[in-house]
């Protein structure tokens, strides 16, 4: 197993930890390997010398179990304390200026997400387009060779025939889009989301 | 071993390896391996309390192109391995009365 490897993989069995602390021991133990290597081990075997990841992060999962719940309520109090004293006054006369500020940018962020949609929505348009124009384009080459015979109706057999390819690009397209897009949007609601637990707990 | 007897004395021994000139993580483990078998989950947890109890400082340095953290002790440090000396002694004390009870125990 290489370093990379190990690391990934306790970052992984860490992942209930607090992200900061999860890098904390990341560091750590790189640095552990590379102290090994430089000693001569190879990459294989300094990690091997570290030991098992699974009986590491065992011991790893129930320490910190062990030592959250007492740090916890220090912090807690603090905070209430904080907030009684001259802040409040602070935060009722800033109202004229933080009220504002946070409603621009909570309009401005809903501005973004209706912008970044309604472009997703215009390429899915594009998409329905093709998808109609497609059927329609073969019908009236198949009328113009029938009824006339002309280079036309196989212009436009083979117009219908590029709108259809590009309709099957285009699915694929959009649906990758959206995807992606909500993805992104979900993300950006847990950090929001997270900004706020995180100020409630610390 | 007791738990908190074994965690004083893991403590103890860790700032004494870095009594006498700053110390990092590897170096730790391998200066204290003939007394005591570490591993490097247990240093890291032993690190952090000692530094949340402002018996040790960190500071990182590049070494062969990367940042390598050493360990400082502090005076806090340094009371509590003598802290540690006189509670030894207690200790040894105590071993002396808890043997001579064995011993006496046998004549009987």
């Amino acid at each position: 197993m290489t370093k990379i490897e190990f690391l990934d993989a306790l970052d992984q069995k860490l992942s209930g930890l607090a992200e900061n602390e999860i890098e904390e021991r990341l560091l750590f133990y790189s640095e552990m390997i590379e102290d090994r290597m430089e000693e001569g081990l190879t990459e294989e075997e300094a990690v091997a010398a570290i030991g098992d990841i699974d009986e590491i992060s065992k011991g790893i999962m129930a320490e910190s179990a062990q030592v959250r719940p007492e740090p916890d309520p220090k912090p807690e109090a603090k905070q209430k304390r904080k907030l009684a004293g001259w802040e409040i006054a602070l935060l009722i006369l800033g109202i004229p200026v933080w009220v504002p500020l946070i409603s621009a940018a909570f309009v401005v962020g809903i501005s973004l997400f209706v912008s970044v949609w309604s472009i997703i929505i215009s390429i899915w348009a594009c998409f329905a387009a093709l998808a109609v124009v497609c059927p329609s384009l073969l019908a009236l080459g198949v009328v113009q060779i029938v009824k006339a015979g002309t280079i036309t109706g196989i212009a436009l057999i083979g117009a219908s025939l590029i709108s259809a390819g590009l309709t099957v690009f285009a699915f694929y397209g959009c649906l990758a889009l959206s995807k992606t897009t909500i993805k992104l949007t979900v993300w950006i609601c847990m950090r929001i989301k997270g900004l706020f637990t995180k100020k409630e707990v610390a | 071993m007791d738990i908190q007897l074994k965690r004083g004395l893991l403590d103890v021994c860790v700032l004494a390896a870095i009594k006498n000139e700053d110390s990092y993580g590897y170096k730790i483990i391998k200066d204290l391996k003939p007394y005591i078998e570490l591993s490097e989950s247990t240093l890291y947890t032993i690190l952090k309390r000692l530094e949340s109890a402002n018996m040790l400082t960190v500071w990182s340095a590049e070494h062969g192109g990367r940042l390598r953290k050493y360990y400082r002790i502090t005076d806090i440090g340094r009371k509590r391995i003598e802290e540690f000396k006189i509670e030894w002694k207690e200790i040894v004390s105590i071993y002396n009365f808890v043997a001579k009870e064995d011993v006496s125990d046998d004549k009987n």
